[in-house]
């Protein structure tokens, strides 16, 4: 048939240009790793060795034995004791310290007592990491507080990791920066294929020959999904190997719900190269995609506890379903069928992008 | 093949915005001949070429070409006519090659005739020790020679070339216009932009386009006897003075240097115009000769293309 020879002529056309384009070959491979490491090593949200003082009116073996007990999870580490809480708080001020740990003189009363806490923590707000890590210290077999003037309630809060038993950063970062490298390499190949066509006039030849606009949508798309899934192979491949990162779940599986989400980006892409005239422009439309789907797609940030309002765009975001199809499938052993909500979303946004491209993508110039 | 023009246009009009780049223009484009398309720059020759081939939505009027609508039949048309881009539009990441590979199979050419077929392009258009080549770091020349074989490669019935030699040395030019007469003769109609007037001389009609609105249509031979202007030329010592002292005559047209020479042009409702040039001339005592000259098609292009001012002049 010539539809599909035309589209095999502009996929194979595709691949030659790919090849001789180093920089774009390079970044299909050289991204995911670099992304991989960079996140997989540098990026750590496991937290040790915050620097504490320690202001301890009560002294007495109790109060010692917290100490003590405190020293040893190496969450802290204790650099300075000091008298008074005022103390604390000059040291917290300066920089010195993230963590004051002020225990009154009647340390002993108070932990029998569930109505006064027995212990003030002093944080340095100004990190999220660092309170959510006073929070995890709350969590000690003694009631606390974690500062003088922000009263909170006694409920003791235990955080059980339980599909990441020994909280290693990369075994969570990995499912979701999949999806990551993938929204920033296939929407940007895609829409700057074809933009780059339109800035350097092949459009006005291509679209003057016999090829349909959806014979070219094809023919350019293809070779992406093909990337799309050699970077995969390359993620998943780097994950395990470095960061020991499982695929607890069916790989088949894990390839479906890829398959489904490059579609979804890269009809995006299509979409994003019928609204922009140069390659610049879609680039940055690209980072403007790019930017909530780290944000706000869980990826970064635990989803439920965003905003009512963050959380309906991130809902919009292809990246946020495929976070949860990843993490399901590699970390819990979910399969498919479990999260196939996920999946229907991603084939919708499939379509709706791709008619929305097809109708925009006109076979002139004006 | 039933109309006798390949392409029929009446009223044929393009606005961008406040801009009218093409403006009622009827075209009649007789098979099998080489149409000619001049006009200055931004008179709207690509545009109109454009909406020939259905790139562009004319704002009024309407295209024949080939019996087929344009816009709105434009896929119909599409494998039936070649288009070479006045901007280099192939790929300049393939090979000489891999390009007209890759025109081959998107117009479908049959498989058992295009290795044949591109060999027979690559020695016409004198390419075949570029093969290899990446069409982007080809010359303008070698550029220009690509984009016609591929815009000829399946055998158009028309051809659409928006100046296709602007970059093409004389010797190649030659060749290249040798190539157009032996496709025409085959029976494709040629439409093609030029700014070269050796060019515009060898084709069987000519069209001059200006500011949007055609001004002159007809042949060479037509064109030139009818400029309704006196061409006269004059040999003086010292051109330049000349120049100016003739340029204040009210009813000049135009007046152009070439070497020692001038051509003077003046609309032909002047009686004595040889007496009135060697008027100023002999009374300024610059030492002239006017003699009365026939048009060229260059005369014919300053005449009619002249600022509205001066022509009323
Ligand atoms: N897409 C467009 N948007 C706005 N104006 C345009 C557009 N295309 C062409 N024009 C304007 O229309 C006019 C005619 O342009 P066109 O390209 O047809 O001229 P041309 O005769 O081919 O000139 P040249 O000899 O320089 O190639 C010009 O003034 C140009 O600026
Ligand atoms: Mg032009």
């Amino acid at each position: 048939m010539n539809s599909l020879s035309r589209i095999l002529a502009i996929l194979r056309k595709e691949v030659r240009q790919l090849r001789r384009d180093h920089l774009t070959f390079g970044m299909v491979v050289g991204l995911p790793i670099i992304q991989m490491l960079m996140f997989g090593y540098a990026i750590n949200t496991d937290v040790r060795n915050l620097r504490t003082a320690i202001a301890n009116q009560a002294d007495s073996h109790l109060s010692q034995q917290f100490v003590a007990e405190l020293a040893q999870t190496q969450v802290v580490d204790i650099v300075a004791h000091v008298d008074t809480p005022q103390a604390l708080e000059d040291l917290l001020r300066a920089g010195e310290i993230s963590i004051g740990v002020y225990i009154p003189h009647d340390f002993d009363r108070r932990v029998v007592d569930s109505t006064r806490a027995a212990i003030h923590l002093l944080v340095d707000g100004s990190d999220p990491t660092i309170l959510g890590v006073a929070n995890q210290l709350r969590a000690m077999p003694i009631g606390f507080d974690t500062s003088g003037r922000n009263k909170t309630e006694s409920l003791q809060v235990e955080v059980r990791p339980y599909y990441n038993p020994e909280r290693r950063t990369p075994v969570n970062i990995v499912p979701g920066l999949m999806g990551v490298i993938l929204t920033m390499t296939m929407i940007m190949f895609t829409a700057v294929a074809i933009v780059r066509e339109r800035e350097r006039g092949n459009l006005e030849l291509l679209i003057n020959t016999p090829v349909s606009s959806a014979e070219l949508m094809i023919g350019k798309v293809v070779p992406y999904i093909l990337i799309g899934m050699l970077q995969l192979a390359l993620i998943l491949a780097v994950g395990r190997l470095l960061f020991d990162v499982p695929v607890r779940g069916s790989i088949v599986d894990l390839y479906l719900a890829a398959a489904a989400f490059i579609a979804a980006n890269l009809s995006l892409g299509l979409l994003i190269s019928t609204a922009t005239k140069t390659q610049f422009q879609a680039m940055q439309m690209t980072v403007f995609i790019l930017l909530p789907s780290i944000l706000l797609s869980g990826f970064m940030f635990p989803f439920d506890g965003m905003p009512k309002f963050a959380q309906w765009i991130g809902e919009l975001l292809p990246n946020t379903h495929f976070i949860r199809l990843t993490r399901g499938i590699m970390l819990r052993d979910a399969a498919l069928g479990d999260l196939y909500m996920e999946v229907v979303f991603l084939v919708a946004f499939t379509l709706v992008a791709m008619t929305a491209a097809a109708m925009r993508f006109t076979d002139r110039l004006d | 093949m039933n109309g006798e023009f390949a392409i029929k246009a009446r009223g044929l009009t393009k606005r961008f915005g406040d801009l009218e780049a093409v403006s009622h223009l009827d075209l009649d484009a007789p098979r099998g001949q080489i149409y000619g398309f001049l006009g200055p720059n931004g008179s709207g020759k690509s545009t109109t070429i454009r909406m020939l081939c259905g790139l562009l939505t004319p704002t009024e009027g309407t295209a024949t070409v080939l019996d087929t609508e344009v816009p709105g039949d434009a896929r119909l048309l599409k494998p039936k006519i070649g288009y070479m881009t006045q901007k280099f539009s192939l790929f300049g990441d393939l090979t000489v090659l891999e390009n007209l590979q890759f025109i081959a199979e998107i117009y479908s050419f049959p498989k058992a005739d295009r290795v044949g077929r591109i060999d027979e392009l690559l020695d016409r258009y004198d390419l075949i020790g570029q093969r290899k080549q990446l069409a982007g770091t080809m010359s303008g020349g070698q550029k220009q020679r690509l984009a016609l074989a591929c815009s000829v490669l399946h055998h158009p019935e028309l051809l659409l070339l928006d100046e296709p030699t602007s970059a093409v040395d004389p010797q190649s030019r030659r060749d290249f216009w040798a190539a157009l007469f032996r496709l025409a003769e085959r029976g494709t109609t040629i439409l093609v932009s030029t700014h070269y007037m050796d060019e515009a001389e060898r084709c069987h009609r000519l069209a001059i386009l200006d500011h949007g609105v055609k001004v002159a249509d007809g042949t060479p031979t037509e064109l030139q006897a009818s400029t309704g202007m006196h061409i006269i030329e004059v040999r003086a010592d010292e051109p330049y003075n000349a120049q100016a002292l003739i340029a204040r005559i009210p009813e000049v047209a135009s007046v152009t240097q070439l070497g020692v020479r001038l051509r003077v042009l003046m609309p032909d409702s002047v009686s004595d115009p040889i007496a009135a040039v060697n008027g100023v001339l002999q009374s300024a005592g610059l030492p002239a000769n006017a003699t009365l000259s026939s048009a060229t098609l260059e005369d014919v292009f300053v005449a009619v293309t002249l600022e509205p001012q001066k022509a009323a002049a």
